[in-house]
C-alpha cells in the first residue's frame, strides 16, 4: 500500500513535468520536391541548407535538425506531410510552402498543434485577415501585394486597356485582384485557366484572345515551369512588340536559364516587380547571393531568398529565448521585431505578421558574365502593407 | 461575332485535337487489340520530348532531332512492351493499372535523375518560328499549323495502313476479337509488340511536337494523359476513326469552351458570376461529354466493327 500510495504521485509528477529541455530545434519544411514544380522546391530547400551552413547548423546553442517534406503539389498530401511533422517528428517550427492552396489547407494541422507556422512564399489574402494567427508569419509577402506595385507601373506607363491571365487558384485569384486594385485603366479581357497537377500549359486560346482584344498591356502570373512556356508562347504567336508583357512571378532565376539555353532573347529587357532581386545592395544579401552561385552554380530565385530568411527568422526567435522552445512567447515577441538580417533589408511586421517592405521594379539583364538575371531599376513602393491587415483581429 | 478570331480559336482546336489523337491512337489500339490499360503512355510522350530537347540543345538542329527521336522512342516502346508489357496481357486490368503506376513511377524519376527537376526549353528554327497569313486579316504561327498538317498526314497514314494493308486487317481482327485472331494461327506476339511500339512513337511524336510551345517537362504527360482516355472512351475503344473524330471534338470543345464561354455566360449572368465560374465550367465541358456519353452510348461513337 505504501509504495503504491508513493508510486502514484511520483509517475504523475514526472507525467506532468516539462520535458527535459530540447537539446536541438527542429524545424519541418513542406516544399514541392516532385512533378514539374520541384525545381522550385530544390531551389528552396538548397537556400535552407546554404542558411544552416552558414549559421554552423546552430541556432542559440542547439543543433538544428531539418525535416524536408515533398507536397507534391497537392493540398491533402502537404496537410498530410504537415500532420505528420506535428505529429510524429514534433517539430518546433514549420516552414516552406510554395503553394497558397496547399498551405490554406495544411495551416490548422500546424497551428491547432500549437506550432510557429511560417511561409517562405505563399500569401493567400485569408491568413493575411480573417485568418491571421497569433503563431503564423510570412517571410514573403502577401500576394495581392507584387501585383499592386504593377498597377501603379502599368499607370506610370501610360496603359490603358490590360488584357490578365492567371492560374485559377488562391494565388492566381488574389493576383488577380491586385493587379485590378490599383490598376485604373480598364480591363478588356481575364482568362483563368487550369492548375494543379493537370495545369493547362498551352495557352493558345487566350493569347488569341488577348491580340484580338485591343489591350496595349498583358499582365501574367505564370510561377514556375508554366512562365518559361507562357513567354515562348506569347513570342511564337506574335505578340511581342504588339502588346508589351508585364508579368510578376513569372520571369526569375528558375525559368531565365531555360530561356536563355533556347536562346529566347525576347524575354531581355522584360520588367515585373518584386520585394527583393539578386542585386540589392545590403551585406546580408550579398553574402547569401554570392555564396549561393558558389555553392550551386546558378542564382538563386526569390523562393531562395525568402527560404534563407526563414532560417535566419527561426534562429532569431530561438536565441531571443536562449534556446528555451518552450517560451512561446518570447519567440513570437522576437519574431515580430524582425531582427534579423534579412536579404531585403530591413522590414517590420504588421500585426498580421505579413512584411511591410518596399517593392521594387526589376529588369531582365545579362550580366558581367553573360548569364541572364534580374536588376532592379526603381523603388515602386516604400514600406508597403498589404490591405487585409484591417480584418486582422489580433 | 468576330470573325477572324472564331477562325483563330477553330485552328487552335484542331491543333489540340491532332496532337489528342497522336496520344490516344496508341493508347485506344493497346487498350482495344491487347486489352491491355496503359497509364504509362504519357511517359513516352514525355521521353519524346526530352529526347527531342537534348539532340536540339546538343547539335542545335530541331529537324535532325525529330528525325532521331521517332526512331528512339521506337525502341523505347520496344523495350519496355518486352521487358514489362509483354508479361502483363494475362493478367487482370488492376495488376496493369499498379505496374503501369509504377513505370510512371521509374520513367519520372529517371528523367528526374537525368535531366534534373527543371525540364528543358528549346527554341523553334527560325523558318517556324513566325505567323502567317491564313486568310486575310488572320495570321496563325506557322509552327501550329505545321503541328496540325503533320497530325492529319498522320492520321490519313495510319488511316491507309489500317484499311489497305495485311498488318491493318490484322490489327483491325485483333480489335473485334482477339481470341480470333490467336485462334487462326497469327502470330499474335509480335503483331503486340508492333502496335505497342507503333503507339509508342506516336506518342513520342506528339511529345516532341508539343515540347516547342510548352517544354520538356516532368509528368507532362500525366496530365495530358486524362484528356487521351476521355478521348477513346467517346470515340469508342480500339477504333482508330473513333479516336481521331472523338480527338477532334475533344480540341474543339476544351479550346471554343475556354475562348467563347465567359463571354457566352456574360449574355444571362452578372459578369462576376460569369468570370468566376467560366473557367471551372470549360474545364468541365470534356468530362461532362464523356458522363452523357458513357450514358447515351457507352461503347462510344464510333466502335470498331463487330466489337462485343
Amino acid at each position: 500500500m505504501k509504495i503504491k500510495h508513493l508510486l502514484i504521485p511520483a509517475i504523475a509528477l514526472a507525467m506532468s513535468m516539462p520535458a527535459v529541455a530540447a537539446d536541438k530545434v527542429k524545424i519541418g519544411f513542406v516544399t514541392t520536391l516532385t512533378t514539374g514544380a520541384g525545381v522550385i522546391g530544390r531551389d528552396m530547400a538548397d537556400a535552407v541548407q546554404l542558411a544552416l551552413d552558414h549559421i554552423g547548423n546552430k541556432m542559440g546553442g542547439l543543433d538544428v535538425e531539418l525535416i524536408l517534406e515533398d507536397d507534391g503539389f497537392k493540398p491533402e498530401i502537404g496537410k498530410q506531410k504537415t500532420d505528420k511533422l506535428v505529429k510524429s517528428d514534433d517539430v518546433d517550427f514549420v516552414a516552406g510552402f510554395i503553394w497558397s492552396h496547399v498551405l490554406l489547407a495544411s495551416r490548422k494541422s500546424a497551428l491547432d498543434a500549437g506550432k510557429f507556422l511560417i511561409s517562405s512564399n505563399a500569401g493567400p489574402s485569408p491568413l493575411a485577415g480573417k485568418l491571421c494567427h497569433e503563431n503564423f508569419f510570412s517571410t514573403s509577402w502577401q500576394n495581392d501585394q507584387t501585383p499592386m506595385a504593377m498597377g501603379e507601373v502599368l499607370n506610370s506607363k501610360g496603359v490603358k486597356k490590360l488584357y490578365v491571365m492567371a492560374p485559377n487558384y488562391a494565388a492566381g485569384k488574389n493576383m488577380v485582384t491586385g493587379v485590378e486594385r490599383t490598376f485604373k485603366g480598364e480591363v478588356v479581357g481575364k482568362d483563368m485557366t487550369k492548375w494543379g497537377k493537370d495545369a493547362q500549359l498551352d495557352f493558345s486560346a487566350e493569347l488569341s484572345k488577348a491580340k484580338s482584344s485591343g489591350a496595349d498591356g498583358i499582365f501574367v502570373f505564370y510561377p514556375g515551369k508554366a512562365g518559361g512556356a507562357f513567354i515562348k508562347q506569347y513570342e511564337q504567336a506574335g505578340l511581342r512588340g504588339k502588346i508589351p508583357l508585364y508579368s510578376v512571378f513569372t520571369v526569375d532565376s528558375i525559368s531565365l536559364p531555360k530561356l536563355q539555353a533556347a536562346k529566347l532573347e525576347g524575354v531581355l529587357g522584360s520588367e515585373m516587380t518584386q520585394f527583393w532581386a539578386p542585386d540589392l545592395d545590403n551585406a546580408q544579401n550579398k553574402k547569401f547571393v554570392s555564396g549561393f552561385k558558389a555553392k550551386y552554380g546558378r542564382y538563386p530565385s526569390f523562393y531562395a531568398a525568402q527560404s534563407y530568411d526563414t532560417i535566419y527568422l527561426i534562429k532569431s526567435a530561438v536565441e531571443a529565448v536562449n534556446g528555451n522552445l518552450d517560451n512561446m512567447d518570447g519567440m513570437r515577441a522576437a519574431m515580430m521585431k524582425a531582427d534579423y538580417p534579412s536579404v531585403r533589408g530591413p522590414y517590420s511586421y504588421g500585426k498580421n505578421h505579413f512584411p511591410i517592405q518596399n517593392f521594387y521594379l526589376r529588369k531582365v539583364v545579362v550580366d558581367d558574365e553573360g548569364n541572364w538575371t534580374t536588376k532592379v531599376v526603381d523603388t515602386v513602393y516604400k514600406n508597403h502593407q498589404d490591405t487585409y491587415v484591417g480584418e486582422c483581429k489580433l | 461575332m468576330d470573325w477572324p478570331l472564331t477562325v483563330t480559336q477553330f485552328l487552335n482546336g484542331v491543333q489540340l485535337g491532332v496532337l489528342l489523337f497522336l496520344l490516344a491512337a496508341g493508347l485506344t489500339l493497346v487498350f482495344g487489340i491487347m486489352d491491355f490499360v496503359n497509364l504509362a503512355h504519357g511517359s513516352l510522350y514525355m521521353i519524346g520530348a526530352f529526347f527531342c530537347a537534348t539532340m536540339t540543345l546538343w547539335w542545335g538542329s530541331f529537324p535532325l532531332a525529330v528525325l532521331l527521336t521517332l526512331p528512339a522512342t521506337l525502341l523505347v516502346g520496344i523495350v519496355v512492351e518486352v521487358l514489362v508489357v509483354r508479361h502483363l496481357y494475362q493478367r487482370e486490368h488492376l495488376d496493369q493499372v499498379l505496374a503501369t503506376f509504377g513505370l510512371i513511377l521509374v520513367f519520372d524519376t529517371g528523367v528526374h535523375l537525368i535531366w534534373g527537376p527543371e525540364g528543358l526549353t528549346f527554341p523553334l528554327p527560325e523558318v517556324l518560328n513566325g505567323q502567317v497569313t491564313v486568310l486575310p486579316g488572320i495570321e496563325f504561327p506557322i509552327y501550329r499549323l505545321l503541328i496540325i498538317a503533320t497530325g492529319l498526314l498522320v492520321a490519313g497514314g495510319l488511316y491507309l495502313v489500317i484499311t489497305r494493308t495485311r498488318i491493318g486487317m490484322l490489327i483491325r481482327a485483333g480489335a473485334s476479337n482477339r481470341t480470333m485472331v490467336g485462334a487462326l494461327g497469327v502470330d499474335i506476339k509480335s503483331l503486340y509488340t508492333l502496335v505497342f511500339a507503333a503507339g509508342a512513337v506516336l506518342a513520342g511524336l506528339a511529345g516532341l511536337m508539343i515540347a516547342p510551345i510548352t517544354e520538356a517537362s516532368i509528368g507532362m504527360g500525366n496530365d495530358i494523359l486524362i484528356v487521351a482516355f476521355v478521348v477513346i472512351i467517346i470515340g469508342g475503344i480500339g477504333s482508330i476513326r473513333g479516336a481521331f473524330l472523338a480527338a477532334m471534338i475533344v480540341g474543339l470543345i476544351d479550346t471554343l469552351g475556354r475562348s467563347f464561354l465567359d463571354d457566352f455566360m456574360k449574355l444571362f449572368l452578372s459578369n462576376q458570376v460569369a468570370e468566376t465560374s467560366a473557367p471551372a465550367l470549360s474545364a468541365m465541358l470534356i468530362y461532362i461529354l464523356m458522363a452523357g456519353i458513357l450514358y447515351f452510348r457507352p461503347q462510344g461513337l464510333f466502335p470498331p466493327r463487330g466489337h462485343r
